[in-house]
């Protein structure tokens, strides 16, 4: 053989191992996709999205209390996250020397690297025990925790997409300089600041870990804030480790009405982000 | 910044208290990362004080966690994190590469696309959702075929001896490769997109194959960027708590076997300190967060660090 021929044999070889690599990459994908509808499509019915948990042993019930709890708990956290996030971000690309903003930029990432059963132990000692017990007020805490580095870091990179000749503008007509960074500037990156939004809302939908010593889970209704609330990813690591055939259905159930809610949000994110791109 | 001396002397004029008014609330906001992350390093710290005073050194280093007795060693779940998530890497990391190489290099760009935006979806899928699959599917299918097939071929190995239970090391090393998969491979192709495009005209110009072109311009260029994608992977691994939980075995023992059940940090936080039977197990617990956590840092800062160069990098040489 020549060094020619050996050379484009290597060649060929190696796509093929990428080709493989990739194909390696995908079967689980599709594999864990077909067992989630399958299953799902196979346990769900009214009765999922209208009751609550049975006792053990009883065919039927559903997850109506995790998914309003899973709602409640993502309401309040963004409506403490995400607005932290947002004028976080204002100040790094508005205002911030950037030194400063780098130190925040940075620790801001490395915040969203650490594991969310770490933050779940930080909201535990910070408001579970001074509270004495769980709630869904230290729930949606830990959510939000999660959620700032998010929400920062994405709406930081839009508002710095956004040309300074707008700002310019803005602030020759005379309008102050926290105006235009509302009413201007945050106003002509909102689309890209949405996509950040709803990919921070998937991220802490299905978080679990978090909200394990927070929100606890509860079998049934909640009332007050101040206690423990059901959350569907809980109810799902619950009924899926118990031993019970039924609570499996149920789970399974969940985790298609789960997953269903996450692409949406992911594809709804795309959509903000093709709109952007398109403008 | 510019922008706001310029506006000072409007605002000097005017007497407006606005302005003063909306930076200090986001710096207030911008701030709370720092404050955040400060208040988490000094509660886990303070948390874990009785268990570090009591057990000092020996509580890496010990074996036996029992609460009744109230002597914790938490060697088991340091051994069982490390093996599971190094494992897992070695896996994921080839296939990444290659994915993430055959997403910007060799496919068309509307295939790559296609692929990137599957692999997206497969980071977008919750742990629990992989636990639950990895319990009720994975582990059941690894109990019946995999793990007989190992032991019968391969079980002079110490590697594959023991039963099969089906939950175990291996499950929790194949759930957390296809976990870390997308993680890897997203961060890889950004990285490799990075690579400017004259560098690899020029390693073709020069005669090269197309494997070649990546091996000699592609892949030196992006070294550093995947290594952070591959350390990024890691602290991901580490740190993943419930898909692991659900399928490790939780039982704290350290075994060569990859076929024996295992037990994680994050696993043994997720399954005791909702009950825990005294203060000192609290902390106990509360010190294995701690070693997450700085451990955790540590990686994502390094991750971090490698990233920045790179696409910082990248900026310069568009700049040129």
């Amino acid at each position: 053989m020549t060094l020619l021929a050996w050379r484009k044999l290597k060649n060929t070889g190696m796509t093929l191992l990428m080709g493989g690599a990739t194909l390696m990459v995908l079967i689980p994908l599709i594999l864990i996709f077909v067992h989630i509808v399958k299953m799902g499509l196979g346990s769900i019915s009214l009765d999922f999205f209208i009751h609550i948990p049975k006792p053990t042993g009883e065919a039927g019930g559903g997850m109506a209390n995790g998914m309003l709890g899973s709602a409640f708990l993502i309401a309040l956290a963004s409506t403490l996250g995400i607005p932290i996030g947002i004028f976080g971000a204002i100040y790094l690309s508005e205002y911030g020397g950037s030194k400063v903003s780098g130190l925040i930029r940075f620790c801001a990432d490395v915040l969203s690297g650490i594991p969310s059963i770490i933050t779940g132990m930080v909201a535990y000692t910070l408001l579970v025990v001074p509270m004495k017990g769980f709630s869904a007020l230290a729930g949606a805490f830990a959510l939000a925790l999660i959620m700032i580095p998010i929400v920062l870091r994405t709406t930081e990179e839009q508002l710095k997409l956004v040309p300074n000749s707008l700002r310019e503008a803005s602030l020759a007509l005379g309008v102050p300089l926290w105006r235009t960074s509302l009413k201007v500037t945050l106003r002509s990156a909102m689309t890209g600041v949405m996509t950040g939004i709803l990919l921070a809302i998937a991220r802490i939908a299905g978080e679990t870990a978090p909200l394990l010593f927070t929100a606890l889970g509860n079998q049934f209704w909640t009332r007050k804030l101040t206690d423990p609330i059901a959350a569907m990813p809980l109810q799902i690591f619950n009924f899926a480790i118990s031993p019970y055939e039924d609570w499996h259905k149920l789970a399974w159930a969940g985790a298609l009405v789960l997953v269903t809610i996450m692409f949406a949000l992911s594809l709804t994110a795309r959509w903000f982000g093709r709109k952007k791109g398109l403008s | 910044m510019s922008l706001e001396t310029e506006t000072h002397r409007w605002k000097m004029e005017k007497g407006v208290s606005g302005d003063l008014i909306f930076k200090g609330v986001t710096v207030l906001f911008a701030f709370s990362i720092l404050v955040i992350l400060l208040l988490m390093i000094v509660e886990m710290t303070g948390e874990s004080l009785p268990a570090i005073r009591q057990f000092g050194w020996r509580f890496v280093s010990g074996q036996d966690w029992d609460a009744v007795q109230s002597s914790f060693g938490a060697l088991p779940y340091i051994w069982g994190s490390v093996v599971s998530s190094i494992l897992a890497l070695l896996l994921a990391t080839p296939l990444s590469v290659g994915t993430a190489i055959l997403i910007t290099e060799i496919v068309p760009k509307k295939v790559g696309g296609i692929v990137a935006a599957l692999v997206e979806l497969l980071a977008a899928i919750p742990s629990v959702i992989y636990g639950l699959w990895g319990v009720l599917v994975m582990a059941p299918w690894l109990q019946k075929t995999v793990q007989p097939f190992l032991i019968e071929r391969f079980g002079f190995l110490p590697f594959f001896k023991g039963a099969p239970y089906g939950v175990s090391m291996l499950a929790a090393v194949f759930i957390l490769m296809i976990m870390v998969v997308p993680i890897i491979t997203s961060i890889t192709k950004e990285v490799l997109l990075a690579v400017p495009q004259s560098q690899k005209e020029a390693a073709i110009a020069l005669g090269a194959t197309r494997w070649e072109m990546i091996r000699t311009a592609v892949l030196p260029y992006g070294k550093s960027g995947i290594l952070g994608a591959v350390i990024l992977g890691l602290g991901r691994a580490i740190g993943e708590t419930m898909a692991v939980t659900m399928v490790i075995g939780n039982s704290p023992q350290i075994s060569l076997s990859l076929l024996s059940p295992a037990y994680t940090m994050p696993s043994v936080i997720a399954n005791e300190f909702a009950e825990t039977t005294s203060k000192l197990h609290a902390s106990a617990l509360m010190e294995i967060g701690l070693i997450l956590l700085v451990v955790t840092l540590v990686i994502n800062a390094l991750a971090r660090l490698l990233l920045w160069s790179v696409t910082r990098g990248a900026k310069k040489g568009a700049r040129l």
